[in-house]
Order: structure tokens, then C-alpha cells, then sequence
């Protein structure tokens, strides 16, 4: 299919109904984490009787704001674990929704620009291969070779020494894979409820058994957080709190272009990536804004540096126009890993703590999830990323691999 | 960009400022007291409320001191900023000191 013509859809792809007065299950957020996990529970254990609650539109949240770089070259067993195993539900989720979601594996650079970068890098690669993911080192001139609109002079302030490259990454359309997932699960049986608020939740005994919201009371079995930047406040309602920051994350497009970048180019250092969607526009982001904020927007100025840090790796770039800027509230941990599981209310599950890098994991966090809430128990891909580990002191430091917003 | 008013120096633009997290977070008194889960409240949880803020900025490019700020997270506008040293202005949400619960089960 040409990709840059969208086929054509048909006006609804799921149902609107009514709340019902209860359900075994109450999802809270449809972004991208909150859907697959609905789908996965009707697909995967059977569990139908299932709403998921939003508080806007469909996927209005991060999962419509994120700039859908895919990849799983994290440099943690317990990383590679969960990111790889999305990685491989992204290879077959066209054919299991049998939906389009155009994911497009163009691979992806990382690039090193100093010493301590390289060595970082190198460590990476091998770290990735050992767990099975795809993983090389380039030198420049390979560099160059995978994407030729790429600067590697060495008149540059932060010259590229190298890049890590993983073949099998790539981009998606997100609204798509949102809309995907929620086609499916609705086909099953499970409710989207949207323009629903949840402003409270019911306890008894140390169990949730309901959710107050802003369409009335709604009975549940078991109650699923995936709010990502709002996970904070909800847990402050339930009586409990997460270690969590929630930060603005702004990204930009520019005007359509005609197709010149073929892979997603990341950079650490000189602080960027930059990818080309399937129409065309240029498609950047970097950090988050410094302050907390659910504002859904940031200050210019970080645009602006994302820019420049563009134009100097991609000098073509120079005369392309900014034609759009959006931000998301992101839910930041201390160790740049998500937090997943149980809680200290029964029947209450966590997952949130995705911060910049969530929608990659949409297949494989909404998979282990669906699995951990069936079961009342932390499935093994889930298991390392409770709450319990800022206790312990088991954190997964994945500041490394993750230090761009991506 | 924010404007933000340092308390030596009068408004600047936010790029001369940095960020320093929630602000009256106080050292443990007696650190070798602290259980484990003490510990983590200290170093990993801050409060992160949608609202009012007491907040902790540097002013980097300017004076180069610490000083605090009450910001909306919501609209973030900032309502007050005061010296670290001076006094505390009325109505400033205290940070929570409670521990982190336990996990019922699992692991
Ligand atoms: C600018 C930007 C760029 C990014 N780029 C990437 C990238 O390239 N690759 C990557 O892997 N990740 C990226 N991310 C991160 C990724 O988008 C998130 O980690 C992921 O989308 C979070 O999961 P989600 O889709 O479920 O969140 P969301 O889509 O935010 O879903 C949470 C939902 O919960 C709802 N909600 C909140 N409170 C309530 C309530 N009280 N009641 C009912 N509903 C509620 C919200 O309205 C929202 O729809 C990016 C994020 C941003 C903002
Ligand atoms: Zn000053």
C-alpha cells in the first residue's frame, strides 16, 4: 500500500454505550496501555465483562501525542525482557487486529558523540545481543551508509563517533494501533466509556469494589490503573501514593516533505531524534520541560533547542518549517522504568511510570498487565517493576537507554 | 516560557532558572534510624499534586541562589516566591512525610 495514502475507514469502529452498573473489571485510562490490556483480557484469558474508563476521548492522552519510535535495545535483563516481548507482539499485531497500523521496522541509531557515549554504546550492543536483541555497532561511514541525510563531519561541535543500530525497530501510527485495539475489544464485548471521569473509588475491607465517577457509581471485581500522567492522583484518592513526577513532554512536526529520512536517528548527547512519518512531516522530540506540569504544554524554548540540535545533525533540515508543537504529561520514575503490579488494595493494579518511552511497550506492558490482573499476581515480565523495588533498592537504572525522551 | 520572579533579583526569563523539585523536603534527623521503607520516602517520593506547588528554583544565570516557588502545575502560574532563608508564607502545603505502604502480596 502507498503510505501515503491512508485507506479509507468506516465512520465507527466501536459502539458508545452506557455504563453498565458493574463489571469484573474497570479499566481507568484508554490510552494505548489501557486498551491493549482490555483486548488481552477478553482475547487472551476470557474475561470479558470489562469497561475501560475515559476521562476525554479515546486515546486523547500520550497515545495520540508520542512521536512512536519503536525498539527494544534496553540495557537491562529485566528491560530487554518486557521491551523485547512487545517488540516481537508488534511483528504480528497487523495480522492479530487485523487492522493496518503501519508499523514500518526502518531501525534505529543511537548515536554516540563522545568517548564515554561509545563505550556506553558498545556495552549496550553487547548487553542487547545477549538477550536476543538485534543489536550492532556502526562507525560513521556505516552511519552514513543506513541514513545519508546524517551529518558526520567532524567540524561539528559534538561530531558522531558511532551509533548503535537495531534493525528491527521502527515506527508505528499510534491513533491507529489506539484504534485497532479498541476495534477488537469492543468486538469481544468489552465497554469504552468515554467523557467519564473517575473521581473516586470505593473500599471495603482493603478491596477496591468500586469507582465513583462522573456518569455515577460503576461496581467492579477489579479495578486496572493505566493513567500514565495522572496515575499520581488517582492513587493519592485510593489512599496510597506512587514515586512518580508527572513532566510535560513536548514534540514538533514539520511541513510534509518528500521522503528523505529513512530510519529513526536519536541522539543523546546533542539532545534530539528525529524520525519521517509516513506523509512526510519531520518528526522531532527530545527531553521533558524541567517542572512538573499537567498542562499538556511547555515552554518554547525547549522547542527551540531540539531544533537547533536538528539542523546541526541535519543540516537539509535547515530550511524545513516548524508547522506544529504539542506536549503530553508524562509520568516520570526515578530510574527511567515504569512501576507495574499489585498494590497495597487488593484487587487494585499499577501500571504507569512509562514516562517518555511508553508506547513501544503498548503490546507487550498491555500483554504481561491483562496476565498479572487475571491471575492476582505479578506476571514474571511484571514481577521486577513493582513498587517493592524502591524499597529493596533492586532499581533499574535505565537512564542510559533512555536519557532522550523517546 | 515562564517569567519567574527571583526573590534577589526581580522577573527573569525561565532559561536562566533551573529546576530543583518540590521544595521543604527536610534531611532525616537521625538517618541511621530510618527503616528501609523511611528511607525510600526520603529519596524517591515527592508529592505530585495537580495544583498548587511549593517548589525549589535555582537561579543559575543570575545571583545563582536557591529560593522557593508556589506554581499551579494545572496553568502554571506562579502565585508567590520567597528566599529559602525567610519565612514561610501562609498556606504553603507542607510536603507528605508518610511512608510508602507495603505490598499486600506478591512480589
Ligand atoms: C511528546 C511525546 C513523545 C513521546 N514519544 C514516544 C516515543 O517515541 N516512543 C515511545 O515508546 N513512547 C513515547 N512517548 C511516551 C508514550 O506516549 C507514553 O508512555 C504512553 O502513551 C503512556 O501510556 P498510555 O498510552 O496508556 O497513556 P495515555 O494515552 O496518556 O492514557 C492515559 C489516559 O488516562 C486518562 N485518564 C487520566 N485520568 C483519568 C481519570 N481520572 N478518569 C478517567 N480517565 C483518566 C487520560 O485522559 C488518558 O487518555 C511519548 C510521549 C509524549 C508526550
Ligand atoms: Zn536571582
Amino acid at each position: 500500500m502507498n503510505q501515503r495514502n491512508l485507506p479509507e475507514h468506516p465512520d465507527f469502529l466501536w459502539d458508545d454505550p452506557e455504563p453498565k452498573s458493574s463489571y469484573d473489571v474497570v479499566i481507568v485510562g484508554a490510552g494505548g496501555h489501557g486498551l491493549a490490556t482490555a483486548y488481552y483480557l477478553a482475547s487472551m484469558h476470557g474475561i470479558t465483562n470489562v469497561a475501560v474508563l475515559e476521562r476525554g476521548w479515546l486515546a486523547g492522552g500520550n497515545m495520540a501525542r508520542n512521536t512512536t519510535i519503536i525498539r527494544s535495545n534496553y540495557l537491562w535483563d529485566e528491560s530487554a525482557a518486557i521491551y523485547e516481548h512487545s517488540l516481537k507482539l508488534w511483528e504480528g499485531l497487523e495480522e492479530e487486529l487485523d487492522y493496518d497500523i503501519f508499523f514500518s521496522q526502518r531501525g534505529v541509531l543511537n548515536l554516540a558523540h563522545t568517548l564515554q557515549d561509545v563505550r556506553e554504546s558498545v556495552r549496550r550492543v553487547e548487553a542487547n545481543r545477549l538477550n536476543g536483541v538485534d543489536a550492532e555497532w556502526l562507525d560513521p561511514r556505516q552511519v552514513k551508509e543506513v541514513c545519508p541525510i546524517v551529518n558526520i563531519a567532524d567540524d561539528i561541535r559534538y561530531p558522531v563517533m558511532g551509533a548503535t543500530y537495531q534493525p528491527r525497530a521502527g515506527i508505528a501510527k499510534h491513533d491507529w494501533v489506539a484504534w485497532g485495539y479498541a476495534r477488537r475489544a469492543a468486538e469481544l464485548g468489552v465497554d469504552l466509556i468515554q467523557n467519564c471521569e473517575v473521581t473516586g473509588f470505593e473500599i471495603s475491607g482493603g478491596r477496591v469494589i468500586g469507582v465513583r465517577t462522573s456518569r455515577g457509581r460503576i461496581g467492579a471485581g477489579k479495578v486496572a490503573l493505566a493513567a500514565a500522567g495522572s496515575t499520581s492522583v488517582l492513587t493519592e484518592l485510593a489512599g496510597f501514593r506512587v514515586p512518580i513526577q508527572s513532566h510535560p513532554l513536548q514534540a514538533l512536526v514539520s511541513e510534509l516533505h518528500e521522503i528523505i529520512h529513512p530510519t529513526v536517528v536519536m541522539s543523546n548527547h546533542v539532545h534530539v531524534y528525529v524520525s519521517q512519518a509516513h506523509k512526510g512531516e519531520l518528526v522531532m522530540g527530545a527531553g521533558v520541560d524541567s517542572y512538573n506540569g499537567y498542562g499538556q504544554r511547555g515552554s518554547f524554548h525547549i522547542i527551540e533547542q531540539q531544533m537547533a540540535a536538528a539542523v546541526e545533525l541535519f543540516p537539509a533540515f535547515s530550511r524545513a518549517h516548524l508547522l506544529r508543537t504539542w506536549g503530553g504529561i508524562v509520568d516520570v520514575t526515578l530510574d527511567a522504568s515504569p512501576v507495574m503490579g499489585l498494590t497495597p488494595v487488593d484487587q487494585l493494579y499499577l501500571d504507569c511510570g512509562w514516562g517518555t518511552g511508553g508506547f513501544k511497550a503498548v503490546p507487550g506492558a498491555g500483554w504481561a498487565y491483562a496476565d498479572t490482573i487475571a491471575h492476582d499476581r505479578p506476571h514474571d515480565l511484571v514481577a521486577p517493576y513493582g513498587l517493592d523495588r524502591f524499597v529493596t533498592g533492586h532499581l533499574i537504572d535505565e537512564h542510559g537507554a533512555a536519557a532522550v525522551a523517546h | 516560557m515562564l517569567t519567574i520572579d527571583c526573590p534577589h533579583c526581580g522577573p527573569r526569563p525561565e532559561t536562566e532558572f533551573g529546576y530543583g523539585g518540590q521544595a521543604h523536603v527536610a534531611y532525616p534527623e537521625d538517618p541511621s534510624a530510618l527503616t528501609d521503607e523511611e528511607w525510600a520516602g526520603y529519596l524517591f517520593y515527592r508529592d505530585n499534586p495537580r495544583g498548587e506547588f511549593a517548589e525549589r528554583w535555582v537561579h543559575s544565570a543570575g545571583c545563582r541562589k536557591w529560593f522557593n516557588a508556589v506554581r499551579d502545575t494545572r496553568t502554571y502560574r506562579i502565585s508567590a516566591t520567597y528566599t529559602s532563608a525567610g519565612p514561610v508564607p501562609a498556606g504553603i502545603v507542607r510536603p507528605r512525610t508518610d511512608v510508602p505502604h507495603p505490598v499486600s502480596k506478591g512480589a
